[in-house]
């Protein structure tokens, strides 16, 4: 089944065109990454899927599940099952964690025809997915990413994707900043997650997660357009050599 | 003396003259009366009244407040009987069926200024008007020229009063304009400790003047924690006038709270007279629809070595609008002062408006005064954060105005009281019901 289906995806913001006619097709249960330098619009891709209103989509579509996804709000996006982790993840002060989390969770699921759940299976559930991210349950006291380090931010985002339980999940360098320890509960987290119902596309700039999640396909944006898709093995050229000796070829991408 | 005023203090001549002349009060109500008549109503020419044009009150003719209400009226206000002394005043006057002032420590009294202005004046004859301006605020001129009834509570030399002092001042509202003028005098002796809340509503919609003056006089080393809750209909008029004196290493907390009212404006006058004194002053305003809410704070640091802190938040919608004056001064030898003002407000339409303005005069040189003033708009990168996880656009606004402005009634030491307050803060909020019970 398609899950994600991206065509000439033309997104600018203050007029500034940064993504520059993007095609890509995820089916479910695969694992892409998207890698590329900084500025190429990586983020953009992102957050255009999720649907943050300061990006215009100047042409293309994209269809999730078959629905198109620019049709929907961002939280309509998220109860159909989009799932962004944050590159920055956004402190709410004055908002606390479990509260948020039981709003959204309770939103996800009045989507899905099903009870909201009560105080007690909340924290079940709460229980249960803090343990695929090794997260202490002190944290949700607080407010929402509030006072939070790096690395607790990204495995905040891991923890919420595994409450929410999306069919699609796009993570803008969650790896970024973290140690190696962190890396791999976040690598672990994602990998549990994984399965024939579920998609991720993995932005990041490392081989390094890829070690450990290992992606189905691997593309090269550049500059607002993917300019080489892969196997595996692309992250690790890419890796050795950066990405100049794809510069040569940007005027051919090769297909997958 | 404007022409407008004149006709106003003409209608309230009539007023004044049908009081009962005999009342031990009538000494005191003759020269407010008097002050009020020199004064006259302030016009947005008058520095003070600059933000605030209080014509809509000049030109209305408000009639006294009359009528009874019956216990559902005042449900609304209410606390559970037991967790407090409970005062309610309807229409100005003392309703002793509605109230319930419960058991007190030896030597308390708490009592309704009516009734202790006949049975033993002498013990409210030194405090009533001592610190409250009627040279400076028409406003507490008029309230003083109209004393009849209040609340008096004297809490002596080393007693702490266990559970707080509740007032209720409940006014009926009908199609014509009433006014009322309620009074509150309390008197903190050395070491002594209470706490106090005022809450004004309505029952029914209509015109009104509540122009209230509190008089709240703390003795050495006493702790006073005062709240002020503005709940009554959006077409009222509100003025109020809060003064506070504290005497040596005393501790003052007043927080206020305004949801309802038209036009509001709340005056708060804080002399720290004497060394090691602490005064915290917080302030939460709901505005929509066309409400207007002015909070003018002025607070002297007469003596060294005394602090005082003043945090206001103000969430404003539609066309309503609010003020904030914080004015700080700081007496020649009042040195060691250090005095924080904070004014943090939230625009959420554009035709919102807000004006925040710190006044600083320092005559000492060894203080330290700052003062910081915020005003923002919903951030659009939080609003994204909360939509990209489920959560629908008017319940993400909601969810960060709730924590925008919860943050002033968390800190509620009273529990019950927290909770009420919440839900007030909740039904104000669009689709607040949906955050109910769940933080
Ligand atoms: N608000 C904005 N106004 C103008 N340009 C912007 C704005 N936000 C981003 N850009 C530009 O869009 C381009 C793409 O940014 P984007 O964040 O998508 O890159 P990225 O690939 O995620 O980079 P990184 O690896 O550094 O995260 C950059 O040139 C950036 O400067
Ligand atoms: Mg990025």
């Amino acid at each position: 089944m398609t899950m994600l289906e991206i065509r000439n995806l033309h997104a600018s913001i203050e007029g500034k065109e940064i993504l520059k006619g993007i095609d890509l097709v995820v089916n479910a249960g695969e694992v892409h990454s998207i890698m590329g330098p900084n500025g190429s619009g990586k983020s953009t891709l992102a957050r255009v899927l999720a649907g943050e209103a300061c990006y215009e989509v100047t042409e293309g579509e994209i269809l999730f599940k078959g629905k198109n996804l620019l049709d929907l709000e961002p939280d309509e996006r998220a109860r159909e099952g989009v799932f962004m982790a944050f590159q920055y993840p956004v402190e709410v002060p004055g908002v606390s964690t479990k509260y948020f989390l039981k709003a959204s969770v309770n939103a996800m699921r009045k989507h899905r025809g099903l009870d909201e759940l009560d105080a007690f299976d909340f924290l079940e559930l709460i229980k249960e997915k803090l343990k695929l991210v090794h997260m202490d349950e002190s944290l949700l006291d607080r407010a929402v990413n509030e006072g939070f380090s790096g690395g607790e931010k990204k495995r905040a985002e891991i923890f919420q994707m595994a409450m929410l339980d999306p069919c699609l999940g796009v993570l803008d360098e969650t790896d970024s900043g973290l140690d190696i320890d962190a890396l791999r509960i976040v690598a672990e987290g994602v990998n549990k997650l994984r399965g024939p119902d579920r998609s991720f596309i993995l932005i990041t700039h490392y081989q390094r997660l890829l070690n450990y999640v290992v992606p189905d396909f691997v593309h090269v944006l550049l500059d607002g357009r993917i300019v080489r898709s892969g196997g595996k093995e692309l992250a690790l050229e890419l890796e050795e050599n950066g990405y100049s000796f794809i510069n040569g070829e940007i005027n051919e991408p090769v297909s997958v | 003396m404007t022409t407008q005023a004149m006709i106003e203090s003409d209608t309230f001549q009539a007023a004044f003259e049908a009081l009962d002349t005999q009342s031990p009060l009538h000494e005191l109500r003759s020269k407010g009366f008097e002050r009020f008549r020199e004064l006259g109503f302030p016009t947005r020419r008058d520095e003070e009244w600059r933000y605030t044009n209080i014509k809509p009150i000049t030109t209305t003719t408000f009639k006294p407040a009359s009528g009874s209400i019956t216990k559902e009226s005042i449900t609304p206000y209410t606390l559970s009987d037991t967790s407090c002394h409970q005062m309610v005043f309807v229409n100005g006057r003392f309703a002793a069926e509605l109230s319930d002032v419960g058991t007190l420590e030896a030597g308390v009294r708490l009592e309704s200024i009516a009734t202790i202005s006949e049975s033993s004046f002498d013990m409210i004859a030194p405090h009533l008007g001592s610190c409250a301006e009627i040279e400076r605020e028409v406003f507490t001129a008029l309230n003083t020229a109209f004393i009849e009834d209040g609340l008096f509570l004297l809490v002596p030399r080393d007693v702490d009063l266990e559970k707080p002092v509740h007032v209720i001042f409940i006014t009926t509202l009908g199609s014509a304009a009433v006014v009322t003028h309620p009074r509150i005098l309390i008197v903190a002796e050395e070491n002594s400790r209470a706490t106090i809340i005022e809450t004004y509503g309505s029952d029914g919609d209509g015109v009104c003047l509540t122009n209230p003056v509190t008089e709240i006089i703390v003795g050495e080393n006493a702790i006073i924690d005062h709240y002020k809750i503005e709940q009554e209909s959006e077409e009222a008029y509100h003025i109020s006038s809060l003064n506070v004196r504290q005497h040596r290493s005393s501790n003052v907390t007043s927080h206020n709270y305004s949801f309802g009212g038209r036009l509001v404006r709340n005056n708060l006058n804080c002399a720290l007279d004497d060394e090691g004194c602490e005064a915290t002053f917080n302030g939460l305003t709901i505005g929509h629809g066309r409400q207007h809410v002015d909070n003018y704070l002025r607070i002297d640091h007469n003596k060294p070595n005394c602090n005082s802190w003043e945090y206001y938040k103000t969430v404003l919608d539609d066309q309503s609008r609010g003020v904030f004056c914080g004015r700080i001064y700081v007496a020649p030898d009042a040195q060691k002062t250090d005095a924080k003002q904070t004014s943090m407000n939230l625009l959420l339409s554009e035709e919102a408006s807000i004006t925040t303005m710190p006044q600083l005069d320092i005559f000492a040189d060894d203080v330290k005064c700052t003062h910081g003033a915020t005003i923002g708009q919903i951030e659009e990168s939080q609003l994204f954060y909360l939509q990209s996880r489920g959560i629908d656009k008017v319940a993400a606004k909601t969810l960060l105005i709730y924590a925008f402005a919860n943050e002033t009634i968390a800190e509620i030491k009273i529990e019950e009281l927290r909770t009420r307050l919440e839900r007030v803060l909740l039904d104000r909020l669009p689709r607040g019901e949906l955050l109910q019970g769940g933080l």
